[in-house]
């Protein structure tokens, strides 16, 4: 009862899960987690991605993109989600390309977003600071020096930071809270900036970015200098979270169909008091409930992409992101029901490194913390209802 | 074309829908249910629904000839979007559009179709259903209900239960065993007959809201004409089966009809906030949050599937789902208010500001869960059906 896709959508669809399903897939996973360079991705894969079209799939076409919209890269994030796969479409193509379209000056949007589209250019976004996601507790400074800026701070849990080619940095200008803040592109090699990758559950690279005055010109602030016109940083920063918090639930989508698709094979697999698990009744309770569960969360999906590609003007933006919101505080929940219900119903062998599933609950609570849990989006959610 | 047939949607209920009908009933069994002995609830009640009949817009979708005004899917969405904007009340509640008509228009010969199908659309005769029994409840199939072969008619003997408004209602479609020789799903057939046929006694059950809306209908002879009888002779658990996801549809929808006040509003107005401006109490925000959340989802979905009907091929089974989280839902809103509305709401004749008997109605949606297959029998339907489990 989920919105039937489009034939381009469906197309996308599988064409993405038949690349995945062979050159993204768990095995891929599996050989890439033992890699003992420096490297946070496969950068042949990225490179093959990008032939595909998958870069530029949000981006318009003026910009090398192919205009299939939030809905389109919603499609390729689930297919991703499905095998979990290790690509940095998440920190380049739903961070980075989108902060730059939000609130770069055309000069930086054909400078960056085309080269994004091709696979040559990888960013990520700088923008936590604690363990939290807290939009507003930014404490990077950026202080005006001449006519350049210095760029002071440490940026903590940033995406694939051992292997992009730049930085998109949240920093402080002046007063505090919502406003003041601006956005500043950092490339890697730029003096004072160091990193420091921490390995985490999901075997991704990710870390600590430090930036020890770390001199830039006016042309790495996004929007350039000349703020004002438009809408204000704080209301792009608010669309950009939007955008991304909607991108992961689909991500969060692929991993909790994957994981119920594998438990429902289980549960007609496996045999114990001379009968198959799916025959007990405490299991199908179960597996029915999370089926439907499962619904919900596939319709609140496409519609959070769905508005997004509607949104064009403030109250487009704020439907979208009310449903962008509602998407990731149910895909977390649905997610933990999934990922947990999955090592359950396998029983001993759900626990094992060697089987899969227990894979999925890892990259699951990753996606679940990034850019606010559930408990994040409810409290947000309560408020914008005026509660 | 659509903005055309809205306007005219628009300006008609504008003109034909007095504002006494612009607000819901304080209970669903308040609606109005039509029939040879029509209780009406509001005096406005009887004349609304005449209205909206004439205009075939009680059964929009059904065909010009049986009553309806032949709307397609889309002029049906925008007619309910209209009737919803304005809150104007359903004008008819009735299992004869919501159960029996979906059973007439597949299984039903054209006389039965011709007989029957206006009267339900203009509200003229209401209809129970005469399945549950004391003894078949979740295994319904296990009915003991006889109906012996007298040639052209049977007679009928038996007990039913749990009939919703079987005394208010004129006629009963009726599961009964023409044969007892055969696997218990295979000796059921489909009958309809009138309420005041001689041997048919009505019994109504006080629940725990202190309402009476089911019955136990006792049958002692009842004459049957044969060409009552709808479908084949041990058809009928088919055409159950049938029935049965429609009406897990109309129970589903329940919640939809009552336009209560925002449940947020309402704690914000009772509760208060605290100086950040949150509601004071920090775990009900969360439960009233949690709940508006999957409300959100669910209300979505649906819409999916109305909007789309490819989207709801398979509805039989996927019913059950519908059904399921649906009356689930409906559950967490009525303990919901109890919580925001406190003591207050445990007062037999406490009323919500748009007259919500808060007390009765949470009582009652202790029956959703049940009623037309509980909750853990759709989750088996769900679990063999969709899910193709052993």
């Amino acid at each position: 009862m989920t919105l039937p896709l489009t034939e381009e959508q469906d197309m996308l669809s599988r064409s993405v899960a038949e690349f995945v399903a062979d050159r993204a897939s768990l095995a891929q996973f599996r050989s890439w987690r033992e890699r003992t360079t420096e490297t946070a991705f496969d950068p042949t894969l990225w490179r093959e991605i990008a032939e595909m079209g998958w870069c530029g799939i949000a981006l318009d076409e003026a910009h090398g993109g192919s205009g299939l919209g939030f809905s389109g890269l919603g499609l390729v994030l689930e297919q991703f989600g499905r095998h979990l796969s290790i690509t940095p479409m998440n920190a380049t193509v739903l961070a980075g390309a989108t902060v730059i379209s939000l609130m770069g000056t055309a000069a930086q949007k054909k400078q960056r977003l085309p080269a994004v589209a091709s696979g040559e250019l990888t960013l990520t976004l700088g923008w936590d600071e604690g363990a939290h996601f807290s939009p507003w507790s930014i404490a990077t400074r950026a202080e005006r020096v001449g006519t350049d800026w210095r760029l002071t701070g440490v940026k903590r849990h940033v995406e694939e930071l051992t292997a992009v080619d730049q930085f998109i940095v949240v920093a402080r200008e002046a007063s505090a809270g919502r406003e003041g803040l601006a956005v500043f592109m950092v490339p890697r090699t730029a003096k004072g900036v160091s990193v420091v990758a921490t390995p985490r559950v999901d075997a991704r690279h990710c870390g600590t970015l430090t930036l020890d005055g770390v001199m830039l010109d006016d042309t790495a602030r996004l929007g350039g200098v000349q703020s004002g016109a438009g809408v204000s940083a704080a209301v792009s920063l608010e669309r950009l979270a939007c955008v991304i918090n909607a991108g992961l639930a689909a991500e969060l989508l692929g991993v909790c169909e994957e994981t119920f698709t594998r438990t429902l094979k289980y549960l007609k697999d496996r045999s114990q008091f001379g009968k198959l698990i799916g025959s007990y009744q405490a299991l199908q309770h179960r597996a029915a409930h999370w089926f439907v569960e499962l619904q919900l969360a596939r319709t609140l999906v496409q519609e959070a992409l769905l508005a997004l590609d509607k949104a064009s003007d403030a109250e487009g933006y704020l439907q979208a992101d009310r449903l962008s919101s509602m998407a990731k505080a149910k895909l977390s929940q649905v997610a933990e029901l999934s990922t947990n219900e999955a090592i359950q119903m396998h029983g001993g062998i759900g626990m094992t490194d060697a089987f899969d599933i227990g894979l999925y609950i890892k990259r699951a609570r990753v996606l679940e913390q990034a850019y606010g849990d559930q408990h994040y989006h409810l409290d947000r959610l309560a408020a914008l209802e005026g509660y | 074309m659509s903005d055309a047939f809205r306007d005219e949607v628009r300006a008609w209920l504008q003109a034909h829908c007095p504002l006494s009908m612009r607000v819901a009933p304080p209970e669903i069994s308040h609606l109005y249910g039509g029939g040879r002995r029509a209780k009406a609830w509001h005096p406005d009640q009887p004349a609304w629904c005449a209205s909206m009949a004439s205009r075939g817009w009680t059964v929009p979708e059904w065909p010009v000839e049986y009553g309806g005004a032949g709307l397609s899917r889309e002029q049906v969405a925008i007619l309910r979007e209209e009737m919803r904007r304005i809150g104007a009340q359903q004008p008819l509640f009735s299992f004869g559009i919501s159960m029996l008509s979906p059973v007439l228009f597949k299984f039903g010969n054209d006389d039965q179709r011709r007989r029957f199908l206006p009267d339900i659309a203009r509200g003229a005769l209401r209809w129970c259903q005469g399945y549950s029994e004391p003894n078949s409840g979740s295994d319904l199939a296990s009915l003991m209900t006889r109906a012996e072969d007298q040639g052209d008619h049977y007679l009928v003997n038996g007990q039913k239960i749990w009939t919703s408004y079987g005394d208010e209602a004129d006629w009963m479609f009726c599961l009964v065993r023409t044969n007892t020789s055969v696997p218990k799903h295979e000796g059921i057939s489909f009958v309809l007959f009138d309420m005041n046929t001689p041997g048919v006694t009505v019994r109504p059950i006080k629940l725990i809201s202190g309402a009476s809306p089911f019955c136990e209908v006792f049958f002692e002879n009842v004459r049957v004409a044969k060409e009552n009888r709808v479908g084949e002779e041990g058809q009928g658990w088919a055409i159950a089966t049938y029935l049965l996801s429609h009406e897990r549809e109309m129970i589903s929808s329940l919640g939809k009809i009552r336009h209560d006040t925002d449940p947020g509003r309402r704690a914000l107005d009772i509760i208060g906030t605290d100086e950040s401006g949150r509601l004071r109490n920090a775990s009900l925000r969360q439960t009233l949050a949690r709940y508006q959340l999957d409300a959100a989802a669910f209300r979505l979905w649906i819409e999916h599937g109305e909007r789309h009907p490819s989207a709801s091929a398979g509805m039989g089974a996927m019913s059950s789902a519908v059904k399921y989280y649906g009356t689930e839902l409906n559950k967490r809103r009525n303990e919901l208010y109890l919580d925001i509305e406190g003591a207050e709401a445990l007062l037999w004749d406490a009323r919500g500001p748009a007259g919500e008997a808060w007390a009765r109605n949470w009582l009652r949606s202790k029956g959703n869960s049940i009623e037309g297959g509980t909750s853990e029998i759709q989750l088996n339907i769900i679990a063999k059906r969709v899910l193709g489990l052993p």
